[in-house]
């Protein structure tokens, strides 16, 4: 069998923030009405996750499940356990209108930790990061530069982005000019 | 720079964030219609000074098309409603008549 590797092979870069690939990591689309019982019923069943909220990401026993727009979420879990999962949410929502497809081999996965994470995402994307206004559990699709993106935040501070792989080396590139050494702004602190 | 709420998914996107879309509620004429209603559907816009209608995407966030309402001197947003919808809302309308008292944008006013 191949061997699955993740687009950039976990590279990092320490600055004022570390910057890192985070490697492998399942990712399932799933489209369909968001507000009905079926859904809501297969995301516990199988994920243990509830619906999230609009711009929210809620997480569960298996992976995490995002908000994208009205009618489509992101699961996030392991990348070995995606088929297993895809499998059983279509099990789950079997007759309703849905589309559940294996996306994890599309995107890249960054994340930023350190004092400084909200200043290096605040350089990058049009996104009012101050401390209450964007707080952990909350998932926010944007552009980094010039390419789109999402980004949500995790319970310590730290953030998680996903871009596509196609321009992985771009928006790593980005995420070290941003955190590079002595480029604190310091105007969250 | 312009800032617009995404009815779909509430973010307060700036226009970077965004596309520009062209006018609002064109009503398309296809095959088979009129020469003169056929053109007007491809080529004839509005270019109003004042009170315009545009639709826009979010094109860098949730992906969907919706509709604002604005004007194109003083770039004020009287607001942006969802695109599944043939005129803009009273509520909309309601403040552009404040602001501009007898205004008229094609067959809306």
């Amino acid at each position: 069998m191949s061997n699955v590797v993740s687009a950039l092979n976990g590279v990092s870069q320490s600055g004022i923030a570390l910057v890192e690939e985070t490697g492998l990591r399942g990712m399932i689309t799933v489209r369909g009405d968001l507000a009905s019982k079926p859904m809501a019923k297969a995301l516990k069943d199988v994920l243990g996750a509830s619906v999230p909220e609009q711009r929210q990401i809620a997480s569960g026993e298996k992976g995490a499940v995002a908000w994208m727009s009205p009618d489509e979420l992101l699961v996030i879990c392991d990348h070995g356990a995606a088929e297993d999962i895809i499998a059983s949410l279509n099990a789950a929502l079997a007759g309703e209108h849905v589309l559940v497809v294996n996306v994890s081999d599309a995107r890249a996965v960054f994340k930023v930790s350190g004092e400084c994470a909200r200043e290096v995402i605040a350089k990058l994307a049009p996104v009012d990061l101050a401390p209450g206004a964007f707080e952990p559990g909350m998932m926010r699709r944007t552009r980094f530069a010039q390419v789109a993106a999402a980004f949500w935040m995790n319970d310590d501070g730290s953030f998680e982005i996903i871009c596509f792989r196609s321009v992985a080396r771009y928006v790593f590139d980005l995420l070290c000019v941003a955190s590079v050494d002595g480029s604190e702004v310091g105007f969250f602190n | 720079m312009l800032t617009l709420q995404c009815p779909y998914c509430g973010v307060w996107a700036e226009e970077t964030e965004l596309h520009a879309e062209g006018e609002a509620h064109l009503k398309r004429f296809g095959p088979g219609s009129e020469d003169e209603a056929f053109e007007g559907y491809l080529f004839m816009r509005e270019n109003p000074k004042g009170v315009h209608f545009e639709r826009w995407r979010h094109s860098n966030g949730c992906g969907k098309f919706f509709h604002a309402a604005r004007s194109t001197t003083t770039l004020e947003v009287f607001g942006t409603y969802s695109a599944q919808t043939l005129e803009p809302p009273q509520e909309i309308k309601d403040k552009i008549s404040a602001k501009y008292p007898g205004w008229s944008w094609r067959e809306f006013a």
